[in-house]
């Protein structure tokens, strides 16, 4: 299968040969790359994609473990209503 | 030891433009020192916005000609950067604030920046959904916006990079001096010399500059913000309503934040406290946006000066100069410093007049300009 129509970010519409390339233009972390190319930011907040280019990372770097993302709260899209009246003082 | 023409520390939008700016001056051999990856400080977590409507003379003039350096990266960087001019469109809740904004649109329409007060059938035109209860007007400026932050910073780094010049992902732990000059720049890797170093280091830049003993007046606040998952566009100014922001950025996410007026701190937590005061000010604002779905809450530093301005060039190290302490504005900012400061590197001044009041200086002679309006 062509590397142009293997999707990797299913929300962002990104493809396997858009990281390669990508990779090549010099955007050879996990940060760099998912801020270039927008992988993983969208409402599944990577859950699918990033362990993924992790892998692709991994094989293209020779590499054995790639670094996380950073990831940030919430864990699921939420609607913004339910904060609220929400109660005080409580860390995310 | 290798040598450079000039070194930045720090690869933020400071830097980036610092070394765009030095590449059309034709200097040779530059390098960006990050520690991280570009735009991970406080470029990449920002608002967006870029607007002219502030209350000081120095503020107004430097974003009416960033604006203009705006428009030119617009067309002249070989990636998009997303720059939309959608006004800043700010909400004035009373008669009174109506006033003051109308004094503050004086000056800046005597000093070429087009913002108008609009009635509320006007901000109605502008953008849908307002609720008009509680406001008697806006201060509204059309040719204010918002860029991509990411974006800007992936864009110039090309733009640099085909002039060869060159990004060290090291980080800074020592500077050494010799007859009032830097001679040495250490990192965790190796040793640099360079001819001009420029202090772009964001909420960092008091711990460089720490490194030669001198002391600037910077606190890092920090300020959080949020993304909602994305929307069809229907949110084009960057709307204003006291201490809440919000637009919408290019890719339709509804981007904002509020102030949760806290000490300073080195910490970039983020809190619930933040998340129902954003909550409760943009529901009360555009109430249509209840039900939209967050997805991200991050936050990042104001690195804020005693008077809200910047403070740009040289230091009392003749080859050490700054550009830190925006207290928000930075990425706005970010063109025309750019500019000032490599003009200030190959020629020898600003080629602005009122940044020669942004100095280090204005701190030892108490001769401060402050800054009304700032958000978020």
């Amino acid at each position: 299968m062509s590397k142009d129509k293997i999707i990797i970010c299913r929300c962002e519409d990104i493809t396997l040969s858009e990281i390669e390339e990508a990779f090549n233009l010099g955007f050879k972390n996990l940060e760099s790359i998912r801020r270039f190319l927008k992988i993983g930011t969208g409402p599944c907040q990577g859950k699918t994609c990033i362990p993924m280019l992790q892998k692709i990372l991994a094989n293209l770097k020779n590499e054995k473990e790639i670094e996380n993302i950073t990831s940030r709260p919430p864990e699921n899209p939420i609607p913004l209503g339910m904060f609220i009246g929400e109660a005080k003082d409580e860390k995310l | 030891m290798k040598n450079y023409n000039v070194i930045i520390i720090g690869g933020g939008i400071t830097g980036f433009s610092t070394a765009y700016y030095l590449k059309k001056l034709g200097v040779k051999k530059v390098a960006i020192i990050e520690k991280d990856y570009p735009g991970a400080g406080s470029t990449g977590r920002c608002g967006t916005g870029i607007r002219q409507q502030f209350t000081t003379k120095e503020h107004i003039i430097l974003m009416r000609e960033s604006v203009k350096l705006w428009q030119e990266w617009e067309t002249e960087l070989e990636y998009p950067i997303h720059f939309r001019q959608g006004g800043y469109l700010w909400l004035l809740r009373n008669a009174e604030e109506t006033k003051r904004y109308e004094e503050y649109i004086k000056l800046q329409n005597m000093l070429g920046v087009p913002s108008k007060i609009i009635s509320k059938n006007e901000i109605k035109e502008i953008v849908p959904y307002i609720n008009l209860n509680d406001i008697d007007s806006a201060s509204f400026c059309p040719t204010d916006g918002n860029a991509y932050p990411q974006d800007v910073i992936n864009s110039l780094k090309n733009e640099i990079e085909k002039a060869n010049y060159e990004i060290l992902y090291e980080r800074v732990i020592d500077i050494k001096i010799k007859n009032n000059l830097i001679k040495e720049i250490v990192t965790d890797r190796n040793i640099y010399s360079a001819g001009f170093v420029v202090n772009g280091a964001g909420n960092e830049s008091k711990k460089i500059a720490s490194m030669l003993n001198i002391n600037l007046p910077l606190e890092n606040y920090r300020h959080q913000i949020l993304v909602s998952e994305p929307l069809e566009i229907f949110i084009s100014p960057m709307i204003v309503k006291g201490e809440l922001y919000f637009t919408q950025t290019y890719r339709g996410r509804v981007i904002g934040g509020t102030d949760t007026n806290e000490t300073p701190t080195e910490s970039l937590n983020t809190t619930i406290n933040f998340l129902e005061k954003f909550a409760s000010e943009i529901i009360a604002t555009m109430p249509i946006l209840s039900g939209i779905k967050i997805m991200r809450v991050w936050s990042g530093f104001y690195v804020v000066t005693p008077d809200h301005h910047p403070i740009l060039g040289p230091t009392q190290i003749s080859n050490f100069i700054l550009g830190c302490g925006y207290s928000g504005h930075g990425f706005m900012l970010g063109p025309i410093v750019g500019k000032i400061l490599a003009s200030y590197i190959v020629n020898g001044n600003f080629f602005l007049e009122e940044a020669n009041k942004l100095t280090l200086e204005r701190f030892k002679t108490g001769k401060l300009i402050y800054e009304k309006a700032v958000i978020g």
